[in-house]
């Protein structure tokens, strides 16, 4: 508007466009407004207590806490030689702290992480140092024991001067960083994360496509369905879908049990031995059946609502232009249902992705997934900082796999029930 | 569906293999649930069907379970079902209250920085729940919520609310947002609006949202099994401490009434979904 016309006026005497803004402004506060509640509440009570999350699993100021002056002392030292007698003066009185507050056997089972056979050497040094003298502190210390004068020991202190560590997150991939600060794998029998991480996915790979092979038929039998039979029908899905987890986990824990239904089946059909009935609980196996069917409905129920919306006049469209069923299908039907797949897929592999309940319960030892190792540092080791790294490393494969789903598919067509 | 007379056999074939493929679908589905209902009267210890059950004998059924699960003096289910359903309807209550007016304000068109807010909004749904469980773990612990009431139904605030904003913003995208400019400009105030013309129509989804999370809350163990003392045991904390220990027909019996439970609120929410369906349908 150019301001020789002048400008347009309410009949408050304000510009137009001014009073516009105005009331844009008032909208959009009234609309924020609106959310914020929830925003605040969840981002106070969920979004920060992740965050925490992080910080707790890089965080190491245990030993830095536990040794303030030889940190400091050692701030000039170059980690080649023996170090100087200042450093093993401020250590002296660190650790006399230590063993004071009774205190000293956290550090001596810090140390020993860093380097094997560090807490015999602490907890002689914890006797002797009571009879130390004033002054000379370095010959004292390494007259306790000769492995003060290996400087790899002096190196291993150092080596926890920083107050954060990624330690934790090595420990999960089953690596961790030696005494020359490289990163090397931990011996082959101890390597139990990493074979977690791969039936994990694994377990929630199978699971989604057994759920999506189980499911596409059924959804498209619903979909093409008169009304009144497809209503009944879906109860059969939805029954399951809002019954407890914990009820569909005992009834499948009976069912696979040695001497349960499925077994008796298999022995009347002559399939096994009735003395020889296979173990299908406790292992991989029931967490596969047992997951596929509590997770089935959320595969159908996607890829229904997707079904629902094609016209069936296309797929006769097809078959008239000369297309065999099968060409049709593929050609014709199946791209169409693509939105429905993706928003199946994701939802089943995210949540089996995730899965503790079933698995703790019908999985035994080789069933058990990530997350059963998360709970289990939670609850048992009470290791907190290695199961929030864990946790978060679980999180960050759950929201890539979310982003690429939302790239390829866009997340707008999840739809519930 | 009946196949037209002209089908080709070999399609015939195929046809019918597809029904028997859904058959069994439909059977895995469901028969699992079935297989509860007649053990939890079993009048044997036995979680295996006995041979007086087979021959269908009145004398191998019985009640005790059930007695066992109401007067049973070594089972906490009464405190365990009193603290579910205060938990649950307190949690469903604020879920609904919360998310509700987030999904108003998520429906204006003036809101800004939908995408981010939204996916803050039902990121609870989104993240596995061992890792909800921890967070939510560690921030009741630093507040000194953990083990009480107040803190369980806080968190399954937490994780109810995105079922409550998802169904309202879907029942609000086919809102007609004249009918309320007209009800202002007929000298109604916002607060009578909302109530006695927003609030009805969008009431099939907020009750439905709610349904969900009060499913959510009901059937929660994971956040739970971190946050819960003595005190507030539930009953799926109860039903996963017994499944882990032994399985006690005792837990069928609170299984079968559970069932009955979701059979009533699948009923309720398919209700719910065919009144809104018809509702957005006279509006379009």
């Amino acid at each position: 508007m150019s301001s020789e016309t002048g400008k347009i006026l309410t009949t408050d005497g304000i510009p137009l466009e001014e009073s516009l803004k105005q009331s844009e402004k008032k909208n959009k506060i009234k609309a924020f407004l609106l959310v914020a509640p929830l925003l605040l509440f969840l981002i106070i009570t969920y979004m920060i207590p992740i965050g925490d999350m992080f910080s707790r699993s890089i965080d190491d100021k245990m030993v830095t806490n536990m040794l303030p002056k030889t940190y400091k002392a050692m701030e000039n030292w170059d980690g080649k030689e023996l170090p100087p007698e200042e450093v093993f003066e401020a250590f002296y009185l660190d650790y006399k702290i230590l063993v004071k507050n009774k205190t000293a056997g956290k550090l001596q089972t810090q140390l020993n992480y860093e380097k094997n056979g560090f807490k015999s050497v602490l907890k002689k040094l914890a006797r002797k140092q009571k009879k130390f003298e004033e002054g000379n502190y370095k010959e004292q210390i390494m007259k306790v024991h000769k492995r003060w004068r290996n400087v790899e020991y002096w190196r291993a202190i150092k080596r926890r001067a920083p107050s954060y560590t990624y330690s934790k997150y090595l420990k999960g991939i089953d690596m961790y960083s030696n005494e020359d600060g490289k990163i090397v794998q931990v011996s082959e029998d101890r390597r139990i994360h990493r074979i977690l991480w791969i039936r994990t996915v694994e377990v929630a790979f199978f699971v989604t496509l057994f759920c999506f092979l189980m499911a596409y038929p059924i959804a498209h039998l619903l979909a093409t369905l008169p009304m009144k039979y497809s209503n009944l029908l879906m109860i059969c899905v939805l029954l399951p879908f809002w019954t407890s987890l914990l009820v569909r986990t005992a009834s499948w824990m009976i069912l696979l049990q040695q001497q349960g239904i499925v077994n008796d089946f298999f022995v009347w059909i002559g399939l096994v031995a009735d003395d020889n009935r296979p173990e299908m609980m406790y292992n991989k196996t029931g967490t596969y059946v047992a997951m596929t069917q509590i997770l089935l409905p959320f595969m159908v129920l996607p890829l229904y609502s997707v079904m629902k919306t094609i016209s069936p006049s296309l797929m006769r469209a097809g078959k008239s232009l000369g297309a065999t069923p099968a060409v049709a299908f593929f050609k014709v039907y199946f791209p169409l249902t693509i939105p429905g797949i993706g928003a199946g897929c994701l939802l089943v592999f995210i949540l089996a992705i995730g899965y503790y309940i079933t698995p703790a319960l019908v999985g035994g030892a080789s069933g058990t997934l990530i997350s059963n190792q998360i709970a289990y540092h939670m609850k048992s080791t009470l290791d907190w900082s290695f199961a929030s790294a864990m946790g978060l490393m679980l999180l960050t494969g759950v929201l890539v796999i979310y982003w690429i789903y939302n790239k390829l598919v866009g997340v707008d067509n999840i739809k519930l029930g | 569906m009946a196949l037209p007379k002209y089908t080709e056999p070999h399609y015939r074939i195929w046809h019918y293999f597809y029904l028997f493929v859904c058959g069994c679908v439909f059977f895995f589905l469901i028969a699992p649930l079935f297989v509860i209902f007649p053990l939890s009267f079993n009048a044997e210890e036995f979680l295996v069907f006995t041979d007086g059950m087979k021959r269908l004998d009145p004398d191998a059924f019985s009640l005790r379970w059930y007695n066992d699960m109401i007067y049973g003096t070594k089972n906490p289910w009464g405190l365990a079902a009193r603290n579910s359903f205060i938990i649950a309807i307190f949690a469903t209550l604020g879920s609904i209250i919360l998310g509700t007016l987030a999904a108003l304000g998520l429906s204006s068109r003036h809101m800004p920085y939908k995408g981010l807010i939204m996916a803050i909004l039902i990121s609870p749904m989104i993240v596995p729940l061992i890792i909800s469980g921890v967070a939510i773990f560690f921030f009741m612990a630093k507040v000194g919520l953990a083990a009480t009431h107040l803190g369980i139904i806080l968190a399954h605030i937490i994780l109810g609310t995105p079922f409550v904003v998802i169904t309202v913003t879907a029942t609000l995208s086919g809102f007609d947002h004249s009918i309320t400019r007209a009800a202002s400009s007929l000298g109604s105030s916002p607060y009578n609006t909302f109530m006695k013309i927003t609030l009805p129509l969008i009431l099939p989804g907020v009750i439905s949202g709610g349904l969900f999370a009060f499913v959510t809350s009901f059937d929660e163990v994971v956040v739970v099994l971190f946050l819960a003392g003595l005190d507030n045991t539930t009953i799926p904390i109860q039903m996963w401490t017994g499944l882990r220990e032994q399985l006690s027909p005792t837990i069928l019996a609170v299984a079968t009434c559970l069932i009955v439970l979701s059979v009533l609120i699948l009923l309720t929410a398919e209700l719910l979904r065919r009144r809104s369906e018809r509702l957005r349908g006279i509006n379009r």
